[in-house]
């Protein structure tokens, strides 16, 4: 903090015109890539709540017209979205649950100077990362374990990501110091309690960041569960997203009468979509985003 | 066997240590490793009564299929096309925006761009995708709304292949240029301030110090990013996305090799053809990632091992 300062007043006596200029160039340039990637979300958000005859006429860019609460509350009223969520919910949670244990089951060791073979391992680990059997064998693996249509099939085969062991990993070789560790196994504590009583209470940041990262992959992604699942009872929100959003196909409109009045709800219940289906990360995001900068930064110390 | 003995020692000391990452270890072998054992069915035919290890060999039959077939060259060419297009327009977005951020020294203004640029990287892809649809329509879409407005011809963005790689590229910077960005900003934090103070004394300009000081300290990340990146250099983007972009009408540019082996594969069920089409493009990867990795140490001091 204090470097920055002094190189701020260092920087202001000799402010040249070159350099106001480039600095005027730099501050165009950072609001215009601003507004370049925050158009299309406030779009969005404007109409999902305007007239959709506005929106699809192109009457309204950017402040809502003629508010209208159609499309929320269509949605709410689908058995698919709601379905959706409390499927995505329960993945989520029994997920990052799996993510987060086999993360901190493999960081711990790996993190422990006195274990034996953690070069080993971590290269045994770290060679799927530039490696891997593909697709094909994959799926059929899948298949022969039985997992297919089952929610094993969603949870299990990505219980661990690499990278996010070596982000623990480095973590807790970086926080906790290795004296105490030393001078607790001297005292006779065991690995296990060791784990529970000084390491993950010393860790709680890194968990949180751990828990996030997890949490916000399990909610966005859908790959899996689209090769995976066939039981539409068992589809996680972002697969009726694809349909709704990219197919456009919505439940409502497909058994309804047809009627313009009808396409039209069904473009506002699109842009209602987008903004159901990150409700969640809305909410969150300022936590979020700080967290998820602290954990590209531990990660990038280097493995 | 001297060796051999201190690691049953190690291992009956920290017995717990082992059994903890048991599991994980488990994982790997059942998920990430078996599958490697059986892409040995790209060079058999594999039938699911016989199962991997029974199925007959039959060499390098699938492999010839895929050079010799119809979509060989169409496919090798959009996932050449989008990994390049990506890499050339895609790389350096990030590395000038936290070159231009590290510059801001009012704090709020700082803040606001990042939190802005961040935002993208949380929505997922069926989201982005779809935020795509909605916009670029040609009937309703804002985009064409604006261009007729500006007395243009509308564009079939989604539809016209012409336009595939374009927006698939330039959507994939929108989302991840900002996050992007984090990792060389941590660069560029790590800076000695007093290098910028002496090059300002001795009259160097703002432009100058930045070209002279701030870009060669991100350097080594920039060199280890492009690595990752030029291995990855028949990746042809993430099948992810692309499957939510593609449909019949731009498929002549959209199919690239990881959605023609899902095509074949998941979809047609052609097991150890598409098998061989993955190992074929794994291990074209593989071999750009060690040889790019090789010239980059015996050119400088970064390489990833």
């Amino acid at each position: 903090m204090v470097t920055q300062t002094t190189l701020k007043s260092g920087g202001r006596i000799r402010q040249s015109a070159g350099d106001r200029v480039l600095d005027l160039f730099i501050y165009v340039w950072l609001i215009f890539v601003a507004m370049l990637v925050l158009y299309p979300l406030v779009y969005v958000f404007s109409a999902s709540i305007s007239n959709p005859e506005h929106v699809v006429t192109g009457k309204m860019w950017l402040i809502p017209m003629d508010f209208t609460s159609v499309g929320y509350t269509k949605l709410l009223q689908d058995k698919d979205v709601l379905l959706g969520y409390r499927n995505t919910l329960f993945y989520v949670s029994a997920g990052t649950l799996v993510n987060v244990v086999m993360t901190v089951l493999a960081a711990y060791p790996l993190s422990r100077r006195d274990f034996v073979g953690r070069g080993a391992i971590t290269a045994f680990f770290a060679f799927t990362l530039f490696f891997s059997g593909g697709l094909i064998p994959t799926y059929l693996l899948i298949k022969s374990l039985h997992m297919v249509n089952t929610f094993w099939a969603i949870i299990i085969p990505t219980a661990v990501s690499v990278l996010n062991i070596v982000i623990m990993r480095t973590s807790l070789e970086h926080g906790i110091p290795n004296e105490l560790i030393e001078s607790a196994s001297m005292d006779g504590c065991g690995d296990l309690r060791m784990l529970f009583r000084i390491v993950l209470p010393l860790s709680l940041p890194i968990l949180a960041v751990m828990v996030l990262y997890y949490a916000v992959w399990n909610w966005n992604t859908y790959f899996n569960a689209m090769i995976y699942l066939n039981d539409r009872e068992k589809f996680p929100l972002q697969l009726f997203l694809r349909d709704i959003l990219v197919r456009g196909e919505f439940n409502e409109l497909q058994t309804g009468e047809f009627s313009i009045q009808r396409v039209l709800e069904g473009e506002t219940i699109k842009y209602a979509m987008v903004i159901v289906a990150n409700l969640p990360m809305l909410l969150l995001y300022p936590f979020l985003q700080k967290y998820f900068v602290k954990g590209v930064l531990i990660g990038a110390i280097k493995g | 066997m001297r060796s051999r003995s201190s690691l049953v020692k190690a291992i009956r000391r920290h017995w717990v240590l082992y059994l903890l990452i048991a599991p994980v270890i488990a994982y790997f072998i059942i998920f990430c490793y078996f599958p490697m054992y059986g892409v040995q069915i790209a060079f058999k035919n594999f039938t699911a009564a016989k199962g991997i290890w029974d199925s007959p060999w039959v060499g390098f039959v699938h492999f010839e299929r895929f050079f010799k077939g119809y979509y060989f060259s169409r496919v090798i060419l959009n996932t050449l096309q989008i990994s390049l297009y990506s890499l050339v327009i895609g790389f350096p977005v990030p590395i000038l925006l936290a070159l231009m951020i590290n510059e801001v020294r009012t704090k709020w203004f700082r803040s606001f761009v990042q939190t802005i640029t961040y935002a993208p990287h949380f929505l997922s892809l069926t989201v982005v995708v779809g935020i795509l649809f909605a916009l670029l329509s040609t009937q309703k879409g804002i985009v064409n709304h604006a261009l007729r407005g500006l007395g243009l011809e509308p564009i079939a963005f989604m539809t016209d292949p012409h336009w595939f790689k374009t927006v698939y590229v330039l959507s994939d910077i929108w989302q991840q240029m900002g996050w992007g960005s984090i990792i060389y900003l941590a660069a560029l934090s790590g800076v000695d301030p007093q290098q910028h103070e002496a090059a300002t004394i001795d009259g160097a300009s703002r432009l100058r110090r930045i070209w002279h000081i701030n870009v060669p300290a991100i350097m080594p990340t920039v060199a280890i990013l492009f690595i990752l990146n030029m291995g990855n250099l028949m990746g042809g983007g993430s099948l992810e996305k692309l499957l939510l972009m593609q449909h019949d009408l731009n498929l002549e540019s959209s199919d690239v090799i990881s959605t023609y082996v899902f095509r074949t594969g998941i979809g047609g069920a052609e097991y150890s053809f598409a098998a061989a089409v993955g190992l074929f493009n794994s291990a074209v990867n593989f071999l750009l990632l060690v040889s790019v990795n090789y010239i980059a140490r015996k050119a400088g001091e970064t390489s990833l091992w």
